[in-house]
């Protein structure tokens, strides 16, 4: 059984302009220890993918169908049985460090208030317990500065706090949306080797949400593509980089930069991303698609499955550029 | 920190001495006051006067036995009025009964609006956030002067349940319409300040986080909001003190409670500036204080802004 | 008593996140605030009053200051409100006609409300960005003269000095001028900190444009929006700082009169039965008061698109 398997989900927005559909019909699964990459750019449901399994919508989204984790709807469930399963069983740690943790508290509280609620250990206990955590995301002289207030630490060690803050109570999913987006390139490097050590460490199952294809490879077993809130294509991380099957995903390849090929310039997808309160009724990419077919923009493509691949494309697999 | 207040209290004993000099320079120059002879003053006020200033003294040396007359002893000077009156004796009178009900509507209207506030946050768009939003901007159009005789209207005249003014020592029943008629508009700008100061502070990605640590709604909004929320509220104390000690001479006026805002009025109309002047400074005085109070505060609740 | 700061300095930062869209400002801000029905109906209620204050009187019968001395002593049934005798809103206890000191006191109130708030607000958006814009020891300087000038309770010195230098129109001006700009001067010169560092801003410096002029042709176009938001806000709460003063008897002098005037003489006469003397005077006040918060709100809100 999947550790969390989501069916069919749509997170839709109500806003003064119309709503806005984040996310239509999205389903994704991922088991035991297992590393998935969501990859998309911004405004393409990734983010709202996650909030929506973890409950932290705004309060103008809902979200419709189902999303189970290890066997329980958690969008059937309430504040209260949510809590429950938040930060014990799955963990979120977010895009921006600088805001993510709360000003006007020590560190040591905010770390410390989670094993005292979910483990019902002492102050104390809790605070021994966070510094060890501290020290395993290698903050240096944890001890001393976990009384410090986050403002007295730089955007690499507050990242390092949430992620240490997330994995207190060892929850069988990891939930990183964006873990590296504000922080510097070598920063970078540091927190997504940290995140390969802890899965190996503790066996934790890491959903990685991110727009940036250089951090994927090597580091997730499989990629799935989203644009306009739905599914591109999804695959084995290896196979997707060396064998993409969507227009999409080819060109996001092409657009990262390659230090081990010469290319006068870069390429780049053109057209800007949808307006989520007005897709198009067919595939969502056909407006900037290379390779759009006829029917592209009339018919949105289905999902093919095959036993370790899914995409969505009207142009056959082999055409695809 | 100490250091902290000893940068505040740089700043606020230079502004109560310009403001006792300010007052000073303000009566001298007053036409057809005590300093100039246009007016006959009782003999024995002004010999009173006399001996206190040393009016054939030059200007300079007599705002500065003025000065440090306040300063070193709290020495208002003898009343222009009363003959056998200083204006220290004024204030022993009108101050605690000002204080009494003052500190009562500062209560009121901190308590109350504060929990009108948060509430009318946490349930945005219920009956509750409607009922809120609508006393406080009702409450706008209520300030103490149009508050005192509506309540005077209803409670004395048409109910008969409460009396239509007097102090009695300060009983509940004597203390209880103004305490309303003060309270009122600070209530409801507190209850506006602290809404949208929830609101805008429940966005933010720090609650998100607190709420994705499976905390309970109830400590997210006490131990991660609350802070947060009450810093804008600290900065609208300051202004709100003012203005409450100003309403107070409404108060004392109009239900003659026998404040020092009564003993203002008075002076005002008789040009009793000694006694003017005395109550300004001491307003003054606790203005400033006060400030002090919220800016500690502030800073002991914000650990980012640095001592 | 004033209009709360941070409530008011989002508009600042609309109007930049505006100018990066490339949208126009004051169009989406005109039809989003004739979107909002309490501001468009307060602004229709704020010209009926002007129209009030300004042609009232030809419908009035009396003159404001006319004793009607057939009145007099009998004020209880023959000074009520009523077409037949001409007063329409019955007579005051020196039996002068309500309706005529009504229109009056309604037209003093706005013009010390929006003369006051000018006042105010020119004085302090010129001083904020003066300080913002030169910034250092003279910024400094400056805003801690602000501070310093705001810990002072003004109400106090203000009667203070409208006892000693008489009572007058001027006086009261002066008074409420020397308070209401401080407030005004620390928004300016916040914005003014961020508005300075702009390239257009930078090229002008660097062309050698004179401050001053940089000031008022740069700086002080960039601020409109905050200021005409404050000042609709300011408004309103001048008038209720006049109508204190006047209240206590101490603002504007007979046979002149105000709101304030007006409501504390009904509200000494009430307990005699002669409702109509405060109610009027009331209903006018709260009225005008409401139009201008809404009218306000409405504004930022048109300004400032944030969900509050």
């Amino acid at each position: 059984m999947s550790l969390l398997e989501i069916e069919d989900l749509r997170v839709t927005f109500t806003t003064a302009d119309g709503d806005v559909n984040a996310v239509n019909g999205l389903s994704l699964n991922i088991d035991k220890g297992e590393t998935l990459a969501i990859v998309g750019e911004s405004g393409s449901g990734k983010s709202q993918t996650a909030f929506a399994a973890m409950g932290l919508l705004a309060k103008n989204g809902r979200a419709t169908g189902q999303a189970w984790f290890d066997g329980q709807d958690l969008l059937a469930m309430n504040t209260h049985q949510l809590n429950k399963i938040r930060s014990k069983d799955m963990a979120m740690i977010f895009q921006d460090p600088m805001t993510s943790l709360n000003p006007y508290l020590r560190v040591s509280d905010q770390m410390a208030e989670v094993l005292m609620l979910h483990q019902g250990l002492s102050k104390s206990a809790a605070v021994t317990e966070a510094v060890r955590m501290l020290d395993a995301v290698r903050i240096p002289d944890a001890r001393a500065r976990i009384t410090m207030f986050p403002h007295e630490f730089s955007g690499g060690m507050r990242q390092r706090i949430m992620i240490a803050m997330s994995l207190l109570c060892q929850p069988r999913l990891l939930i990183a949306d964006e873990p590296t987006t504000a922080l510097d390139v070598t920063v970078q490097a540091q927190i997504m080797q940290l995140l390969g050590d802890i899965r190996q460490e503790f066996g934790t199952a890491i959903i990685l949400i991110t727009h940036d294809l250089g951090i994927v490879a090597g580091f997730c077993d499989r990629t799935l593509v989203m644009y306009g809130g739905q599914i591109m294509e999804e695959g084995p991380t290896n196979d997707i980089f060396s064998d993409p099957s969507h227009p999409y995903t080819s060109g996001l390849l092409q657009a990262v930069p390659r230090l081990d090929k010469e290319t006068a310039e870069l390429a780049t997808i053109a057209g800007e991303p949808p307006d989520m309160s007005r897709l198009p009724a067919g595939c969502p990419f056909s407006p900037r698609c290379a390779q759009v077919l006829d029917n592209c923009t009339a018919e949105r493509p289905s999902l093919e499955v095959t036993p370790d691949r899914r995409r969505a494309c009207h142009l056959p697999v082999q055409e695809v550029a | 920190m100490l250091s902290f207040v000893a940068r505040r209290l740089a700043v606020a004993i230079p502004t109560l001495l310009i403001l006792v000099v300010l007052s000073f320079i303000l009566m001298y120059s007053a036409p057809g006051g005590p300093f100039n002879s246009e007016r006959p003053l009782p003999p024995e006020v002004l010999a009173n006067i006399r001996a206190k200033y040393g009016l054939d003294q030059p200007f300079w040396k007599q705002i500065i036995n003025y000065v440090v007359g306040v300063v070193t002893q709290f020495d208002f000077g003898p009343s222009f009025q009363y003959k056998d009156r200083t204006v220290n004796d004024v204030i022993a009178q009108g101050f605690p009964v000002t204080l009494t009900y003052g500190f009562w509507s500062f209560v009121v209207a901190v308590t109350t609006g504060v929990s009108l506030g948060v509430a009318a946050a946490i349930k945005q768009n219920s009956w509750l956030d409607y009922l809120a939003v609508g006393i406080s901007i009702g409450a706008q159009v209520l300030p103490n002067f149009v508050m005192a005789p509506i309540l005077l209207l209803v409670f004395t005249l048409w109910l008969g349940w409460l009396p239509g003014g007097g102090w009695e020592g300060g009983q509940w029943n004597y203390l209880i319409m103004p305490v309303i008629a003060l309270s009122t508009s600070y209530m409801a700008s507190i209850a506006r300040i602290t809404r949208s100061s929830m609101l805008e502070v429940l966005n933010t990605n720090f609650i998100r986080t607190a709420q994705a640590k499976g905390l309970p709604m109830r400590r997210v909004i006490w131990r991660h909001a609350m802070k947060p929320t009450i810093l804008p509220v600290l900065s609208y104390l300051g202004p709100a003190f003012v203005g409450m000690i100003t309403g107070s001479v409404i108060i004392d006026v109009f239900f003659s409670t026998g404040g020092i805002g009564q003993f203002f009025v008075n002076s005002a109309f008789n040009r009793d500036y000694s006694v003017i002047m005395g109550i300004t400074i001491l307003v003054g005085t606790l203005t400033i204080l006060f400030n002090l109070v919220v800016d500690i505060l502030y800073a002991w609740i914000d650990p980012k802004i640095r001592y | 008593m004033f209009p709360n700061r941070a409530a008011v300095e989002g508009v600042g930062d609309a109007m930049e996140l505006a100018e990066v869209k490339g949208r126009s400002l004051w169009a989406d801000a005109r039809t989003r605030f004739f979107r909002n029905r309490a501001a468009v109906v307060s602004l229709i209620m704020l010209l009926l009053l002007a129209g009030f204050t300004l042609f009232g009187g030809v419908f009035a019968e009396y003159e404001n200051d006319f004793v009607d001395f057939s009145l007099i002593g009998s004020n209880a049934y023959k000074g009520v409100p009523s077409v037949e005798t001409g007063h329409y809103f019955g007579t005051d206890s020196n039996g002068r006609d309500l309706f005529a000191r009504t229109v009056q006191g309604t037209g003093i109130s706005l013009m010390v409300g929006v003369v006051g708030s000018l006042v105010a607000v020119i004085v302090g958006t010129l001083y904020g960005a003066t300080a913002g814009y030169y910034g250092g020891r003279v910024d400094g300087l400056m805003m801690r003269t602000v501070d310093v000038l705001m810990s002072i309770p003004f109400m106090f010195v203000l009667i203070l000095m409208l006892v000693i230098f008489g009572r007058s129109i001027f006086m009261l001006f002066l008074g409420i001028g020397l308070i209401s700009w401080l407030d005004m001067a620390r928004i300016a010169r916040g914005q003014t900190l961020t508005i300075k560092n702009k390239e257009f801003v930078e090229v002008a410096v660097a062309t050698g444009v004179h401050p001053v002029k940089i000031i008022l042709r740069h700086i002080v176009p960039n601020l409109l929006g905050i200021v005409i938001v404050y000042a609709t806000l300011l408004v309103p709460n001048m008038i209720i700082f006049e109508s204190f003063i006047s209240f206590l008897g101490l603002g504007v002098q007979e046979p002149a009169t105000s709101l304030g005037a007006l409501i504390n003489e009904g509200s000494r006469t009430m307990q005699f039965g002669y409702y109509w003397q405060i109610s009027y005077p009331l209903f006018f006040f709260v009225v005008t008061i409401f139009a201008f918060f809404f009218v306000g709100d409405g504004l930022r809100d048109a300004l400032d698109p944030k969900d509050r």
